[in-house]
């Protein structure tokens, strides 16, 4: 897997056949540099990831990808064309999916579908013919001739990304697509992703989430105050961080100092101690050992009554790359990546 | 989420694939086939949002009213004289002001995410504010028939005939199109819809009330009358008078087309410019 990607942007960046390729790109709002210097590499059919906080600039940089902003300087080409020079070209191979709900919510879901077609150059009967397949594909036949306003959120969603899909496009932007969703329309959410790569498209998402990157991307740029402060694949960045924390609950609290003496060895780390008198918990690198020491806490008769292996959180990472831990920055948010 | 609907149906792998599976893109759509599109996205939403046809119904039939009954027995005698000579007036009144609300709609829209799903598609740039105006130009049509049918109930009668009268509604419907051009840049502008009604009423009012629409201007003083002539709302007022008399000149046509063709000139690119660096 991990060699196969490898190759996929080695290839791509001997021939220039990048689906995305940015370099130096700025884009200032006023006082606020929302992004300082971005330089990305997508490789064709891959589903790349930008992982960062609010105001981070992931949307500022998606919306420079899309044609909808310049930007100030640096240069960004989809499949080779540029996107300020050749931003017609570009329209024509890219869709994107807002934060912000991208279809009409005064029309129907149809009525939606069948606009995009026929702005995309669809005869009317071949319009409504792709905008049936694609509810029906949604799920959303039944909701067709519903105002998108009394949509529930993972149905416009859906619709959204339906409404991105009328023409199959070789680069899709989706901007925090599970933002507000339930986990059950979260996971109809990955599952489209993937089937839209799995047919060859390139998908680049954005997301706050460490975990939403993880499921889906094969490769993730960390952004953090406009510049890409981390890339990788998921296990690569994972691997710099620490995989995350084990968690362990004990039956008798007294055996709490037998139990960080064997964690401890068995992990090779030092143990934290909780607040909670039977609880302890150790930040691992290597999930491997993790059974290990679990093993040789029962092996001394440490009663464990119950442990939990977390990924590392968005914090954790921003943590550990940046020194401070992810949060919203009010500064570049304010009616920029917000509006 | 309450509805069953969201339960019931599911995501289907196998049709999903299947319509990914085809990447044939048809033609582009010519500039004149978007631009129709997104006119009938702007009927949709007349379809679905009614109630914002009160401006073009309601706001016509009291303006008419209040105006022939308030002001004719004071200006002309009679209410009656007085309608032959304002009516064509306030139809002009009244649809130079509904386009303001062109302005207003377009500011509301834009802010909303499908504004970015339409810029960067690939079609013809000004397609959906050309769409959009189209659709204005529908409820300008509807407003003008309220007036021009009130008007009759009451008395009107025309003298350039039905020929005149439709001539008329064309000349305004033309230069209300061109006119709405100033309202979506000033919508791509401000930043509130209540920033673009309160700065197009500051326009409109002296614009409207300072031309020939309610009085003769022989009837005024020197200096206003000198404004009132250099008002374009005068000319469109008097072609549109003319049309309806049945005494129109080339000249007073031409002056409202030439006109119609300026403010096209100047502001459609404007707005496109807004348009297309648009945050």
């Amino acid at each position: 897997m991990e060699d196969n990607k490898e190759m996929r942007i080695g290839r791509g960046s001997a021939e220039g056949g990048l689906a995305i390729r940015a370099e130096g790109l700025v884009r200032q709002f006023g006082d606020n540099t929302a992004v300082d210097g971005v330089d990305l590499k997508v490789a064709p059919g891959e589903i790349y990831g930008l992982l960062g906080p609010n105001g981070a600039g992931k949307t500022t940089t998606i919306r420079i990808f899309a044609t909808l902003l310049r930007p100030d300087s640096g240069s960004a080409r989809v499949f080779g064309h540029d996107v300020v020079r050749e931003a017609d070209t570009v329209r024509g191979l890219v869709s994107l999916t807002g934060q912000f709900a991208s279809v009409d919510e005064d029309l129907t879901g149809l009525e939606n579908l069948v606009l995009i077609a026929r702005l995309l150059g669809h005869s009317r009967k071949a319009a409504r013919a792709r905008a049936s397949e694609l509810l029906d594909a949604f799920g959303l036949t039944e909701a067709a001739d519903r105002q998108v306003k009394k949509y529930s959120g993972g149905m416009r969603r859906r619709l959204d990304i339906a409404a991105s899909i009328v023409v199959t496009p070789d680069l899709i932007f989706l901007d925090e697509p599970t933002a507000g969703l339930d986990p059950r329309s979260r996971n109809q959410v990955w599952d489209i992703v993937r089937t839209l790569a799995a047919g060859g498209t390139t998908v680049l998402l954005t997301t706050q989430y460490l975990d939403e990157a993880d499921q889906l991307a094969d490769r993730i740029a960390v952004i953090d105050h406009g510049k890409v402060i981390a890339e990788g694949t998921p296990g690569e960045l994972k691997a710099s961080v620490g995989s995350g924390s084990l968690h362990v609950r004990l039956r008798v609290p007294e055996q709490r100092p037998e139990a960080e003496l064997v964690l401890s060895q068995a992990l090779g780390i030092s143990v934290q101690l909780e607040s909670d008198p039977a609880a302890l918990s150790a930040r691992v690198s290597d999930p491997e050992r993790v059974a290990h020491a679990l093993a040789e806490l029962s092996r001394s008769g440490v009663a464990v009554t119950d442990f939990a292996l977390g990924q590392p959180s968005l914090d954790e990472v921003f943590l550990a790359l940046t020194g401070h831990p992810a949060e919203d920055d009010d500064t570049i948010t304010t009616g920029e990546d917000a509006a | 989420m309450t509805t069953p609907t969201t339960s019931a149906q599911q995501i289907r792998d196998d049709a999903l694939r299947s319509a990914l599976s085809s990447r044939k893109r048809p033609s582009r759509p010519n500039a004149l086939s978007a631009s129709l599109t997104f006119g009938w996205r702007a009927l949709l939403k007349i379809k679905h949002v009614p109630e914002q046809l009160f401006d073009v119904t309601a706001f016509p039939i009291m303006f008419t009213l209040m105006f022939t009954y308030l002001f004719g027995g004071a200006i002309a005698g009679s209410t009656g004289e007085y309608l032959q000579f304002l009516l064509p007036g306030i139809l002009v009144q009244t649809v130079v002001f509904i386009t303001m609300y062109t302005g207003m709609g377009l500011n509301t829209d834009v802010t909303k995410g499908v504004f970015d799903r339409f810029r960067s598609l690939p079609v013809w740039r000004p397609a959906a504010l050309v769409g959009a105006l189209l659709g204005d130009v529908a409820r300008y049509t509807m407003a003008s028939t309220m007036v021009v049918a009130l008007g009759l109930v009451l008395g009107f009668r025309p003298a350039g005939g039905v020929i005149g009268v439709l001539l008329s509604v064309a000349l305004l419907l033309v230069f209300s199109f061109a006119l709405s051009w100033i309202w979506t840049a000033l919508g791509l502008v401000l930043r509130t819809p209540n920033s673009v009604m309160m700065v197009s009423f500051m326009v409109l009012f002296p614009l409207t009330f300072a031309s020939n629409i309610f009085v003769d201007p022989r009837t005024m003083p020197s200096w206003l009358e000198a404004i009132v002539g250099a008002n374009p709302i005068t000319h469109l007022t008097t072609a549109v008078r003319g049309l309806m008399a049945g005494t129109v000149t080339a000249g007073q046509i031409g002056w409202v087309l030439l006109a119609s063709a300026v403010l096209v000139a100047v502001f459609a690119p404007l707005t496109m410019y807004l348009y297309g660096n648009k945050k």
